[in-house]
């Protein structure tokens, strides 16, 4: 199988989407000529065309709402916002609008969509560029969102989300996009939604992460194995709507132990709704108290000192799992 | 008409500080003193002394994450400023910020934003703040031509309008968006008339040109002080830089920039009007005043991790 950086997967999943069907077009702010923010939509414009790849005025919530009304009459965008911190000026599309629409007109409509933004700390962007906001998405019935954290995984949800029928959030995140690994060539290469990845087997304790997180927890889980002799299994969940808690939970279920980590808040956070389900479904297995590591309860601080220590690092989960196997 | 030289030359010597600043800020840049994403306002320098020096002091400025000038222009020491760059606690931000988010609430400067059209409706409440206050004080709202396609600024022109805000916004037309030219972004491109609609009356001034900026921006904010009636002014200029460090400005021809670089500079163009100016000792002096930035900035220490949870809540 070829390597491709998470963005070439990327870039590959949109051109061949493109390519199989003509109702899937790009929109966003500098996508084509600029050719993305990250160069996701690199040469786009030179092989569809300016019909297909819209450049559009710096206007987040009117290019999702255009979206939602192309989607709602048989086209198929792909609307991308640079940022996950701007995706905040569309919320009401996205929530009022795309997420409704099918369940309140009594799915006389689909909404056939994908809104894909970068997100993520580390690049000293501070608090209007950094955050890592899925659990504010997760919190919205009526889309699906996928978090993909490798190159193979970014192109197959990707794809698999142009191809559904509802609406989908994707959240790519912004140190991966040089990240690289093995992608199959295949077109029809899919992941489905759904179905979380199993990274890593153990039997001692059960390292849920998300997003990038998936990648840090499985340093983590080397470093465990390597100086500590314990057997961490890391479950990367891939899409948190639909999530996968079945896999989750059998892994609870053997390890008994759990840690979920995450680079967004810990309040309201995709951890603390998973810990819930967890203690619901297989409270009778946990042996210790589910633990959760998270960024900081911060605005992102730009400082590097300061935005090095306000999102987890692999050190911080090794710590964690020590303290309670 | 002594005076009107000596506030040229002063004129001159701010374009001039802040064209080294932003010089020295994108060598710092490249040898990763500084950090996140640095947009530079070389080009525009006449833009943002031409405005700021129309204002009084305890009118308010409100800005965008290209907002070196304007503070610097507003009176910050530049230390204060490369300070913030480098992530110090001595940083106009305490480090917090970082250049897209510079503050000095003591100078009126109320702070540059990342997130564009964002400072749209805080200027309309800073202004609604003034009036509240019965003070005759002006808001001066800085912001680009691809942030007047954001709904804040159809929002924020009506309110204003309808509640008879002083404000004075500014749409610094540098011509491009990001990648995106004036002309791929935005229908109506004669951006002073885009108030038209809203009632909010527009003017247009030669953003290259220190002394027009001025003149028209001093109009403007008379009228928004006496009258009380938001103005849009457009200022015509031009970003000779990228979009930000970070940017292989693949979007526009190289012969366009060296021909604005080469014919519009606003520093050598208006250094050419002034008789008696020796640039060089002038550049000399504002060397010395870089190089003590940088040092303070490089001297200074980093925010301590204890106060990461500082200023969260008052
Ligand atoms: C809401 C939002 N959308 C997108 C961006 C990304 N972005 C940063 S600057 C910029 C271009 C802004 O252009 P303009 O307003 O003309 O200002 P200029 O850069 O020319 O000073 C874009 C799209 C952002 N920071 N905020």
């Amino acid at each position: 199988m070829p390597e491709l950086r998470y963005r070439e997967a990327l870039n590959q999943a949109l051109r061949e989407e493109m390519e199989r069907d003509d109702r899937v077009f790009i929109i966003g702010e500098d996508i084509g000529v600029f050719q993305g923010a990250f160069k996701v939509t690199q040469g786009l414009l030179e092989a569809f065309g300016d019909q297909r790849v819209r450049d559009t005025p710096i206007s987040e919530n009117t290019i999702v709402g255009v979206g939602v009304g192309a989607a709602m009459t048989g086209l198929r965008p792909v609307v991308e916002l640079m940022t996950v911190n701007f995706s905040l000026l569309a919320l009401d599309q996205i929530v009022n609008h795309m997420a409704a629409i099918p369940y309140m007109f009594n799915g006389q409509v689909k909404v056939p969509m994908v809104v894909r933004m970068p997100q993520g700390a580390g690049h000293q962007l501070g608090p209007t560029h950094s955050h890592c906001l899925e659990a504010l998405y997760l919190h919205v019935p009526g889309i699906l969102l996928a978090v993909p954290s490798t190159p193979a995984d970014a192109k197959g949800l990707l794809k698999a989300a142009i191809r559904d029928d509802n609406p989908v959030v994707f959240i790519e995140h912004e140190s991966l996009y040089g990240a690289k690994g093995e992608v199959p060539e295949d077109a029809d290469h899919l992941v489905d939604f759904g179905q979380a990845a199993i990274r890593r087997e153990g039997e001692d304790v059960t390292i849920v992460g998300i997003s990038r997180m998936a990648i840090t927890a499985q340093q983590a889980a080397e470093t465990l194995a390597d100086e500590h002799d314990i057997a961490a299994e890391v479950i990367d969940p891939r899409t948190l709507r639909p999530l996968d808690l079945p896999t989750i939970l059998e892994s609870v279920r053997k390890t008994n132990r759990c840690v979920i980590v995450e680079e967004g808040w810990p309040h309201g956070g995709v951890g603390a709704n998973l810990a819930a389900l967890i203690q619901e479904q297989a409270f009778d297995y946990l042996d210790a108290p589910i633990q959760r590591v998270t960024g900081a309860d911060l605005p992102m601080p730009y400082s590097k000192p300061l935005e090095q220590l306000a999102f987890p690092h692999a050190e911080q989960i090794v710590e964690r799992v020590r303290s309670m196997v | 008409m002594a005076d009107g030289l000596d506030a040229a030359r002063e004129w001159l010597q701010a374009m001039l500080l802040i064209r080294r600043f932003e010089e020295r800020a994108g060598a710092m840049y490249a040898k990763n003193k500084v950090g996140g994403f640095l947009h530079l306002a070389i080009g525009e320098e006449a833009t943002i002394v031409g405005a700021v020096r129309a204002m009084r002091d305890d009118d308010y400025l409100i800005s965008t994450y290209r907002s070196h000038g304007h503070a610097i222009a507003r009176g910050t020491d530049p230390k204060r400023v490369m300070a913030e760059l480098f992530g110090k606690a001595t940083g106009v931000s305490g480090g917090r910020g970082g250049s897209m988010h510079m503050f000095d609430g003591e100078r009126r400067f109320m702070g540059g934003y990342g997130i564009v059209g964002g400072n749209l409706p805080l200027a309309a409440g800073i202004a609604l703040s003034s009036d509240y206050r019965e003070t005759d004080e002006v808001t001066v709202c800085v912001f680009g031509d691809g942030a007047a396609n954001q709904g804040t600024f159809g929002e924020t022109l009506n309110l204003a309008a309808l509640w008879k805000l002083p404000v004075v916004f500014m749409v610094t037309n540098n011509q491009f968006g990001m990648g995106t030219a004036l002309e791929r972004h935005t229908a109506q491109t004669d951006l002073h008339k885009r108030g038209e609609g809203f009632g909010v009356p527009g003017l247009r001034c030669d953003g290259m040109d220190v002394g027009d900026t001025y003149e028209v921006m001093s109009e403007a904010i008379e009228r928004a002080r006496t009258d009380r009636t938001p103005i849009l002014v457009e200022a015509v200029t031009y970003r000779f830089a990228g979009h930000s460090m970070a940017d292989p400005e693949e979007y526009r021809e190289k012969d366009e920039v060296k021909e604005w670089r080469e014919q519009h500079d606003p520093i050598k163009n208006f250094a050419a009007k002034l008789e008696d100016v020796d640039l060089d000792a002038l550049d000399e002096e504002i060397g010395t005043r870089i190089d003590a930035a940088v040092e303070f900035a490089e001297e200074s220490d980093f925010p301590t991790p204890e106060s990461m949870q500082d200023h969260l809540y008052a």
